[in-house]
């Protein structure tokens, strides 16, 4: 007999001996589950399978929103099933998507003023400031001072308060003056990086120089050699460091630079 | 005491004018008054409704925003802010059963009791800065100036936020303390037509007619008023007016405070006459005022 111990039959875990498990309530259902798990490891547990509403896993996707309550509480929580570690007698329900409205536009045509923002999202005016919306977001983005910004026509602010905005939609769900936020958000950081932003001037050279055709040579080259000669050349490849200052490091060809 | 500003959605937009020749000229009274670091829309319409307290959080939110920031006082330029937050701040005051259900609500701010003050920037000129001491400070004296002083609803309704007592006078004393010439009409008062512009455009014409013509009977050069919304109804609704030759020309219309970056010897940069229409920049310019890169405009 094996020495090695069977961890799962079928699709579910064998917990060990011992392990502690701890109730939750999906969509109203009570499961049992091993306590330290994420919301969403422990759906997958109880048996639940992912179609939609997992993505990256790693707390940056945002396709994993979801809306809990613990007993006794009023108050509802939100946060991403993949980050948020389940308690005894968590209510929870996921919300994968929300129809919230999105605006069809034209970047290269639309202008970046607060204009623009409003005549596409009117309903923007129809916050009343009750706060719904940053205490729905599982980022702890101050929403309702990003479209407060929006209002008074300061997109710059609004692109960096809106910054960590993962397009969950939380937010457009509690809002009671059904505004689609995160929509409008990012609306504002497009215009904010394209016309906005002051541009890298380094960048702009370095594209200048590829659509030059600086480098063409260079990688019709490399298209040309053969598997042990790119294994060779990578292997004896100039490496910048681990933890070398900033700007204080030079490769001894700068040829291509 | 602490003093903080509370600017509002449209100054920082179709209202610069108001805001940038408001600040300049506190600058140059030596006054400081630091805008709020965070702060949202005023709730715009103080709702009547006696059981619609959501439409008080937009502005109970701004003024515990003041509270947290260790202001007493919290000083707005446009009216209808004035109005909104003076409106609400009454109601956190005196209603102890909204109070409580408002600030059960805003479960994540401090509880407000109405502890801050809310101004307009005229009574605070009055009051805080002294017609005296701001005569003193006047560079260019607007002499020869016939000034229209219009309060419009929301600086003097209802009684209980009203600026000051019926037949007052700090908006005349304000344009003397420039001065120039404070023109009495009893046209002052006398709503715009408000936001009647969106659903009835021709009330609004009917009423800035009756407005325009009690101003300038009264012999006034120019109107003054604090409100962006009269100044987008009065300007726009004079366009109309005219081109029905309902009025011979257009009188032109400034906001208080550009008349006060004028008097007190600022450039064009602080009292914006480029988002004036082209019958108030030709005005300036036929008193002598630089009008820098202002064009006209329809």
């Amino acid at each position: 007999m094996s020495a090695r111990k069977q961890v799962a039959t079928g699709d579910r875990a064998i917990l060990p001996e011992g392990a502690k498990t701890i109730p939750i309530f999906v969509m109203g259902k009570r499961y049992e589950v091993p306590e330290t798990l994420t919301i969403m490891k422990a759906m997958e547990y109880a048996g639940f399978k992912f179609l939609r509403g997992a993505g990256c896993r790693g707390g940056i996707c945002g396709a994993c929103p979801t809306v809990y309550r613990g007993e006794g509480d009023y108050k509802l929580y939100f946060g991403l099933a993949c980050q948020t570690v389940v308690e005894p007698n968590m209510f929870l329900a996921q919300i994968p998507f929300y129809p919230a409205n999105r605006a069809q536009y034209d970047i290269e045509t639309i202008e970046p003023l607060a204009d623009a923002v409003h005549a596409l999202y009117p309903e923007i005016f129809r916050c009343v400031a009750c706060n719904n919306c940053s205490k729905a977001c599982p980022m702890k983005v101050e929403v309702l001072d990003y479209i407060s910004a929006i209002k008074q026509g300061d997109l710059a602010r609004a692109a960096k308060l809106s910054f960590d905005c993962i397009q969950c939609g939380m937010c457009a769900g509690r809002c009671m003056g059904e505004l689609p936020q995160y929509h409008i958000a990012q609306l504002v950081r497009r215009l904010y990086g394209k016309y906005m932003q002051p541009g890298a001037a380094h960048l702009k050279k370095r594209v200048a120089e590829i659509e030059s055709g600086k480098y063409d040579a260079l990688l019709a080259g490399l298209q040309k050699m053969s598997h042990a000669e790119l294994e060779k050349i990578y292997k004896e490849r100039e490496r910048e460091p681990d933890m070398v200052g900033l700007g204080t490091w030079m490769p001894k060809d700068v040829s291509h630079l | 005491m602490k003093v903080s500003y509370y600017p509002g959605c449209t100054l920082k937009t179709k209202a610069k004018h108001l805001e940038d020749s408001a600040l300049a000229s506190l600058t140059a009274l030596g006054v400081q008054v630091g805008e709020l670091p965070r702060w949202n829309c005023c709730g715009a319409v103080h709702s009547l409704a006696d059981d619609d307290l959501i439409h008080h959080v937009a502005p109970v939110r701004d003024l515990v925003r003041a509270m947290n920031e260790g202001s007493e006082r919290l000083v707005t330029l446009c009216s209808m802010c004035y109005n909104s937050l003076a409106r609400a701040n009454l109601l956190m005051r005196h209603d102890e059963i909204k109070r409580k259900t408002i600030n059960d609500f805003m479960n994540e701010e401090n509880d407000y009791h109405g502890e801050v003050e809310v101004e307009h920037l005229i009574t605070f000129l009055r009051d805080t800065v002294g017609w005296d001491n701001l005569r003193a400070k006047i560079k260019v004296p607007l002499s020869g100036m016939k000034i229209a002083a219009y309060y419009g609803c929301t600086l003097v309704r209802p009684k209980d936020v009203a600026i000051e007592p019926p037949h007052g006078r700090v908006m005349n004393e304000f344009v003397e303390a420039l001065g120039a010439e404070a023109v009495d009409f009893s046209a002052n008062t006398v709503c715009c037509g408000s936001y009647q512009v969106l659903a009835h455009p021709d009330v609004v014409v009917d009423v800035v007619g009756r407005i325009i013509a009690s101003a300038s009977d009264g012999g006034a050069d120019a109107l003054i008023l604090s409100c962006p919304l009269c100044e987008y109804n009065l300007v726009k609704k004079q366009g109309e007016l005219l081109q029905q030759q309902k009025i011979a020309r257009k009188l032109p219309v400034f906001y208080f405070s550009q008349l006060l970056a004028m008097a007190l010897g600022l450039g064009p940069e602080s009292y914006r006459p480029d988002r004036n229409d082209a019958a108030s920049v030709e005005f300036l310019r036929s008193k002598n005022f630089p009008v820098g890169s202002a064009s006209v405009q329809p």
